[in-house]
């Protein structure tokens, strides 16, 4: 049944659906509503979870690790300097192999201070170790939160998932959502049975220290896990087919006419609902345009965008983040994606735009196409202010 | 007890070390049926290098700053599971990262009301770095950075009152204890888990190697902290200071300042020893450490 809801309640409402037994989060912006709905649910008896209201973001990984160590399903989300703030507990939640689910609701990065959406956030956060899926609207980013819950738990997987969702245009946008039931859901997702926990009866240490002669092998097994996803998502992603009746690609990325395509843009999260719709304008009008959306930036599906790309004349990369001092963080992955390969587009340009929740328009996506041209674009910033530059506005 | 041998030997610990015999007493006063969230520290360190363990507990280490928020949500998914009266949640950490980097976390989980035992090894610096000054290091120690110099005399500032800031929270519990003193360790450990809530308690262990002591001398430094009014026994109960081990005669300091390394820059200046004798006579006036003439312990 549809439901017309805002994309916090929407996210509050499925994990409900997954049974947390511990919540715990600490406010902000674009983050709060998620966890306000969740708190009320507590706080009327929807949801039978403890609630814990923590004195920051880093007490609140901290909260959720001590209880998933314990045995327990957990939640929390977080934004942007929140996200940061949990940074050291987030690697630690990896490398312990705790299989928690997050949502970031993507926010830029001060300074300056900014509380409007681009992605540098959980983009910084790449190399945590954690699954990393974005979405490109309400219903995806709700169904992206059954899909994690059951990935990370997956015994053969044992590591946690951010559901990145773009701050505000999804946290607080509107939408008509198909609600998963209840049933439904606890048949796509089994009751938590963790593979190891702190329990009296069975008395276990976790968290040892590991010195040079084992260390290594920690980092090895994770990446060897990664790899293991690029199958495990797709098996998933078909599996929440079954279910539900709908699916996001393979799991991995999303094709949008890309198979005859002159020109693709490759980009993240719910800029791609915008970009569908040009490539929408520009079909009618005949010209062979399509969109590879990536949903899973962690692992990075370099097969599959090979595959899809090697015969494409002319690809643009759309980051909203940046790497600053290097090429942008989704270009650099695509790029590598032809390294050392047999089959290449003639042109793999890179644009950055939105940062800091700067309108991505229509025009803006049509200027990138029109901007894709033989000569290859490095890191051109869209829609960007030069008046804004000059010395009065620089000082 | 619990027969179970809780921490068991074969650690790497230093000769003498304070930390892991008082460790080893409260996880026996606890029992079996506890589960620990460790702090990054040297008791961490010593316990726990892949692949030994000491610990016959449910025992987990994450971070440096987060036993506190860790043990919350032990104790919340314990809740959640209907185990909580069952079992034992115990946070501990060591002195900086209970009075520096972990106070945040520490202060959220005592206002927040839940039912942890904190404990706070308080060797009085940042040891397992190589002993660099803490809230917790007293006055005028010399550590590798609060150094002597010319122009220094050590650690300029006196300890954080950690007691009175965890009393302040309003937690049901609150006490100080020393290796010098064992049974009262286990005394109060075994009082603070029979009370619903968040407790402190905060155990002067010394550090031989951080101290500059022998390493047998351990339990004698210990005890001369107490028996001069320095490290005062203490207990706070519902916010009222409860109790106080008195003495009948309290010793000077230089007796305990005389023993250590770290403190030996200021034997030659009485008027350095005069100071920290008044830090000392603070506590006694304070505390009420003297006893009566008649009776002494
Ligand atoms: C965020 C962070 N900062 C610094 C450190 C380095 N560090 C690890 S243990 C430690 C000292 C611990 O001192 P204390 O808490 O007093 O315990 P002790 O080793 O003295 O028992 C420090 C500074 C760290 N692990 N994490
Ligand atoms: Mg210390």
């Amino acid at each position: 049944m549809k439901e017309f809801l805002e994309g916090s309640r929407a996210i509050a409402e499925v994990v409900k659906l997954c049974k947390p037994g511990v919540i715990s989060a600490y406010p902000i912006t674009p983050q709060t509503h998620i966890v306000e709905e969740l708190a009320s649910m507590v706080a009327n008896g929807e949801l039978s979870a403890q609630f814990v209201n923590v004195e920051s973001e880093h007490s609140a990984a901290s909260v959720v690790l001590g209880a998933q160590a314990t045995g327990v399903r957990t939640f929390t989300a977080t934004s942007s300097q929140g996200l940061f703030y949990m940074m050291e507990v987030l690697f630690n939640i990896a490398g312990m192999r705790l299989p928690l689910v997050l949502t970031c609701a993507n926010r830029a990065i001060s300074a300056p201070i900014n509380i409007w959406n681009d992605q540098q956030d959980s983009i910084s956060l790449r190399d945590s170790g954690w699954i990393q899926l974005y979405a490109e609207n309400i219903q995806e980013s709700a169904d992206l939160h059954l899909i994690a819950y059951r990935l990370s738990e997956d015994k053969s997987i044992m590591l946690p998932t951010m559901v990145c969702m773009d701050g505000f245009i999804l946290t607080h946008g509107m939408e008509a959502v198909d609600m998963p039931k209840q049933e439904e859901v606890d048949k796509f997702l089994p009751p938590y049975k963790p593979l190891y926990k702190l329990d009296t009866a069975e008395p276990l240490s976790m968290g040892l220290l590991a010195d040079p002669d084992y260390y290594m092998e920690t980092r090895f097994a994770i990446q060897e896990t990664f790899k293991s996803l690029l199958k495990a998502i797709p098996q998933v992603n078909a599996e929440f087919k079954g279910v539900f009746g709908r699916d996001y690609g393979d799991g991995l990325v999303e094709e949008y006419y890309t198979k005859d395509a002159q020109k693709v843009i490759v980009a993240m999260g719910s800029v791609c609902g915008t970009i569908k719709e040009v490539v929408d304008a520009q079909r009618a009008k005949g010209k062979k345009v399509g969109l590879l959306k990536v949903i899973s930036y962690r692992p990075f599906p370099y097969a599959r965008v090979y595959d899809i790309l090697k015969d494409v004349p002319r690809v643009a990369v759309l980051d909203k983040a940046v790497s600053l001092g290097a090429y942008a963080p989704l270009a650099v992955e695509v790029k590598a994606a032809f390294s050392g390969k047999q089959k290449a587009p003639r042109v793999v340009s890179s644009f950055v735009a939105g940062l800091g929740g700067r309108d991505i328009t229509l025009e803006s996506i049509k200027e990138i196409f029109l901007k894709l041209t033989q000569k290859e674009a490095s890191l051109e910033f869209i829609d960007l202010k030069p008046e804004l530059l000059t010395e009065e506005y620089g000082q | 007890m619990d027969n179970k041998i809780l921490f068991k030997p074969g650690h790497t610990a230093c000769a003498g070390c304070a930390q892991s015999l008082a460790a080893r007493l409260v996880i026996e006063a606890a029992g079996s049926n506890t589960i620990i969230a460790n702090n990054t520290g040297c008791l961490e360190v010593f316990s726990t290098k892949f692949p030994d363990s000491a610990w016959n507990v449910p025992w987990i280490h994450s971070l440096f700053e987060n036993c506190a928020a860790v043990a919350s949500g032990i104790e919340a998914a314990l809740i959640y599971l209907g185990k909580k009266d069952a079992t034992n949640v115990i946070a501990q950490a060591g002195d900086g990262g209970t009075a520096d980097i972990g106070l945040q976390a520490l202060s959220g989980m005592l206002e927040r009301g839940h039912d942890i035992l904190y404990i706070c090894y308080d060797n009085e610096a940042y040891m397992n770095t190589g002993v660099q000054r803490s809230g917790l290091t007293p006055f005028y120690t010399n550590t590798t950075t609060s150094p002597i110099s010319a122009r220094f005399p050590g650690n300029l500032r006196p300890k954080k009152p950690m007691p009175e800031i965890a009393n302040a929270h309003g937690i049901p519990y609150v006490a100080t204890a020393s290796a010098g003193f064992p049974q009262d360790i286990q005394r109060k450990v075994k009082k603070a888990l029979s009370i619903k809530g968040p407790k402190y308690m905060q155990i002067h262990v010394p550090c031989p190697l951080g101290w500059r002591h022998e390493s047998g001398q351990t339990l004698a430094v210990a005890k001369l902290a107490v028996e001069t009014g320095l490290y005062p026994l203490i207990e706070y109960e519902n916010g009222k200071l409860s109790g106080a081990r008195k003495f009948a005669q309290l010793k000077p300091v230089e007796e305990y300042l005389k023993a250590q390394g770290r403190f030996k820059h200021l034997l030659g200046d009485p008027e350095s020893i005069k100071q920290i004798q008044a830090i000392a006579d603070n506590n006694i006036l304070k505390y009420n450490l003297k006893a009566e003439a008649q009776k002494s312990d």
